[in-house]
């Protein structure tokens, strides 16, 4: 029987069990879009390709299944391009699907070419053009096999419209052929566990520093024992939120320039640093070479190329993140690095988190302790970028993987909503709020058409400042209080436009109020927008400046 | 500090693309880059010629052994390896000059392939070094034109003995 490539393409992502998508349509891809009209997938229509690819994210991220989207090809494609980037710094397993000019016109310039696949070859773990329908199904058995395997990462595949159309016999199931690379024998790895569980038990001062990879590989169960097991108190970074539960007696909360003082004071005390699946970011060390400059420093990472990137390590094992710790686990025997703990005690105790509660004005990392409060740390967080998901970060407890969702790597604003919806859509029964800043809210606000149409009820908690908050905090410090282009005038009134959509608006100026609206939101059964009027003053500490040591950090008394 | 990556790709459309753009965007720096198909016609070998001391470097093979299409990336030491470069140099001669290039192309064994009334065109094929050095006598302010191909390399298997 012959099949079109479409039919090939809507059949191959059903053998994935792709139930939905999330696309926008446009004159190439009509092949893909007659197919889809009576697909068993569900499609959902965002209001721009960046929401697609975001929601598509967000979606990977809360379930660990590979997110899927479609865009037409030149402005469809080029509107990816920041959603490319995001999943790819931060191991997001995406396929994006690209509409392309048929392959008689490739090249020439023609009505909405864009070069997409040379576009993307920095920001996508690989990518195709795909120039014969005969490759189509190959091609995406290799891309969602890439995309969740080993590090994941975004694929790519450009489909120009004739491929799409043509009709040819119907492929079998391909034998994927990938190059393979060279593997650690096993024995070489045991027996650098076996070195690593010896550095461990001479140590005193232990920590483990925990990033994305522990999320992504399901360890934090393993990570926990381990930590019990070798009393090491634990910090996550941004990435890593979930991944150790921030509510155990061995937390440190997170790493870095927006850490906790004792997270960042106990890195730079330790006299071993065990990194797992986390990579070095400069906002997690500061200063490289005063990063945990008294520990001897593991590394556990899938990533050869991460091992040695940033920091030498004196040792390190490649493999997934669950299978070494396992191993370790069994190897380490039990200690209690007594002292070791009564001092992070102390520190715990002397540098709490903190901020100003006013009794007129909002503050914003309030608004996150009661969303804390009132969904008892149950709910998926996303966030937007900037000062919202500092405080989103810093406050809100998270104990489980896939519940903290984030653009840590690119800092892309405009993610938080349209992930909030992804998420959304893959775990219905949840709660999910986007912590939003009042600019980044506005780069993707049109997707409330999306979430209102499709009934894919998530809370915004707007922390609405008025201003470009984390630009303006630097500016504040470090420019001489020149607010340069960082205030939002002309904001709209955000209950209107939550209620232009057809989904609920709620206005907070008091902090009073702030316990019920939330409650409110959560029990409305529909797309809820919470404007909180927060401090316009507030900022985020404590904060290691740029380039600095992070165990010097700003506090609020003392900027 | 050089050193000569070679790296053997399965031979995709867009390969090459992937290899150079990871320089470009890790900004590594490129001295050379020579591409072309080995034994196995599926298999292209790509020899970059490169800087950067020994993190870098490492960095550098880690960061290529990670693109999908790479099957093997090797640091071909320079004692260790066998390496050629292919230049073709066009000179400007006068009645006068022709003599020495003459000479000079002889003295280094460079093919005379090309000559009119006032140019000769050498080719000469050997180590950058001695490319280097034939240019420089043969004055680079006489050269017309000049095509090179960059380094290609393979391991001295006499020396792994
Ligand atoms: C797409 C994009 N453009 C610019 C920036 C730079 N940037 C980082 S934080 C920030 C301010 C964000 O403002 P808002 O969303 O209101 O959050 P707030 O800091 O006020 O909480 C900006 C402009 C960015 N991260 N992403
Ligand atoms: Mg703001």
């Amino acid at each position: 029987m012959k099949k079109t490539g479409a039919k090939i393409f809507v059949e191959t992502l059903r053998e994935h069990k792709i139930g939905t998508v999330f696309g926008y349509p446009g004159g190439v891809l009509l092949p893909i879009y007659d197919e889809l009209y009576h697909a068993d997938i569900r499609h959902i229509l965002t209001r721009h390709e960046q929401g697609a690819i975001h929601a598509a994210d967000g979606y990977a991220r809360a379930t660990g299944k590979t997110g899927v989207c479609i865009a037409t090809s030149g402005p469809g494609a080029c509107n990816l391009v920041t959603g490319l980037a995001t999943a790819f710094m931060d191991s997001v397993p995406l396929v994006a699907f690209t509409g392309q000019v048929p392959t008689t016109m490739l090249g020439n310039d023609s009505f909405q070419e864009a070069d997409i696949y040379g576009i993307s070859i920095p920001i996508t773990k690989y990518n195709y053009l795909v120039k014969e329908t005969s490759h189509l199904k190959e091609i995406m058995y290799e891309a969602f096999h890439l995309a969740n395997s080993g590090r994941p990462g975004p694929v790519l595949i450009d489909l120009p419209k004739d491929v799409q159309a043509i009709e040819i016999n119907n492929p079998p199931i391909p034998k994927l052929t990938l190059p393979q690379k060279p593997k650690c024998p096993v024995e070489e790895r045991n027996k650098r566990i076996e070195e690593i569980a010896a550095l461990i038990q001479d140590s005193k001062c232990p920590v483990i520093y925990a990033g994305g990879g522990i999320i992504i590989s399901g360890a934090n169960e393993i990570l926990q024992k381990l930590a019990e097991k070798i009393s090491a108190p634990g910090t996550t970074i941004l990435m890593g939120k979930g991944g150790f539960p921030e509510d155990h007696e061995l937390s440190l909360g997170m790493l870095g320039m927006h850490g906790t003082r004792y997270a960042n004071y106990a890195v730079s005390e330790c006299d071993l640093l065990l990194a797992v699946g986390a990579r070095f970011d400069d906002r997690v060390t500061g200063k490289v070479s005063t990063f945990a400059a008294k520990a001897k420093i593991i590394h556990l990472d899938i990533d050869p190329a991460e091992v040695g990137k940033i920091i030498q390590t004196d040792a390190f094992v490649i493999g997934d993140a669950q299978e070494v710790l396992e191993l370790l686990c069994k190897k380490v025997k039990k200690k209690t690095n007594k002292e070791w703990l009564k001092q992070i005690h102390a520190w715990k105790k002397e540098y709490p988190l903190s901020y100003e509660k006013k009794s007129n004005v909002i503050s914003p990392q309030y608004v996150v302790e009661q969303i804390y409060e009132q969904t008892a740390g149950q709910a998926i967080i996303t966030t937007e970028v900037g000062q919202n998901q500092m405080w989103a970060a810093q406050y809100f407890k998270t104990s489980k993987p896939r519940t903290f969702i984030t653009s840590g790597g690119l800092g892309t604003m405009g993610y938080g909503f349209p992930a909030a919806i992804g998420a959304k859509t893959g775990c219905p029964e949840r709660i999910v709020f986007d912590v939003a800043g009042d600019g980044s809210f506005q780069m993707n606000i049109q997707e409330l058409a999306t979430a209102v149409y499709n009934k894919i009820n998530v809370k915004i908690a707007l922390l609405n400042n008025g201003c470009l908050g984390m630009v303006r905090q630097w500016q504040e410090i470090f420019y001489g209080r020149r607010y340069s282009q960082t205030t939002l005038q002309g904001n709209p009134d955000f209950v209107k436009v939550a209620e232009g959509y057809g989904a609920v608006g709620i206005r907070v100026e008091k902090p009073n109020e702030v316990p019920s609206a939330i409650q409110k939101a959560i029990e409305i059964d529909r797309p809820v927008v919470i404007d909180f009027h927060v401090d316009p003053e507030a900022n985020v500490f404590p904060m290691v400046p740029p380039g600095g040591a992070i165990n010097q950090m700003l506090d609020r008394e003392q900027k | 500090m050089r050193h000569i990556i070679s790296v053997l790709v399965r031979n995709h459309p867009g390969v090459l693309s992937h290899v150079v753009g990871l320089f470009t965007q890790r900004s590594y720096n490129i001295e050379s880059l020579a591409a072309g198909v080995t034994e196995n016609p599926e298999i292209t070998r790509i020899t970059i010629v490169v800087t950067g001391d020994e993190r870098v470097l490492d960095q550098m093979m880690k960061q290529v052994n990670k693109l999908v299409d790479v099957l093997q990336v090797n640091d071909l030491k320079y004692s260790q390896a066998i390496t050629r470069e292919l230049a073709i140099i066009t000179i400007k001669t006068s009645p006068q000059s022709r003599r020495e290039v003459i000479e000079i192309a002889n003295v280094f064994n460079a093919k005379i392939v090309d000559m009119s009334e006032d140019t000769i065109t050498l080719e000469l094929s050997g180590t950058e070094r001695v490319l280097q050095n034939l240019v420089r006598l043969l004055n680079p302010a006489n050269i017309d034109e000049m095509a090179r191909t960059g380094t290609i390399a393979l391991s001295l298997k006499s020396s792994e003995q």
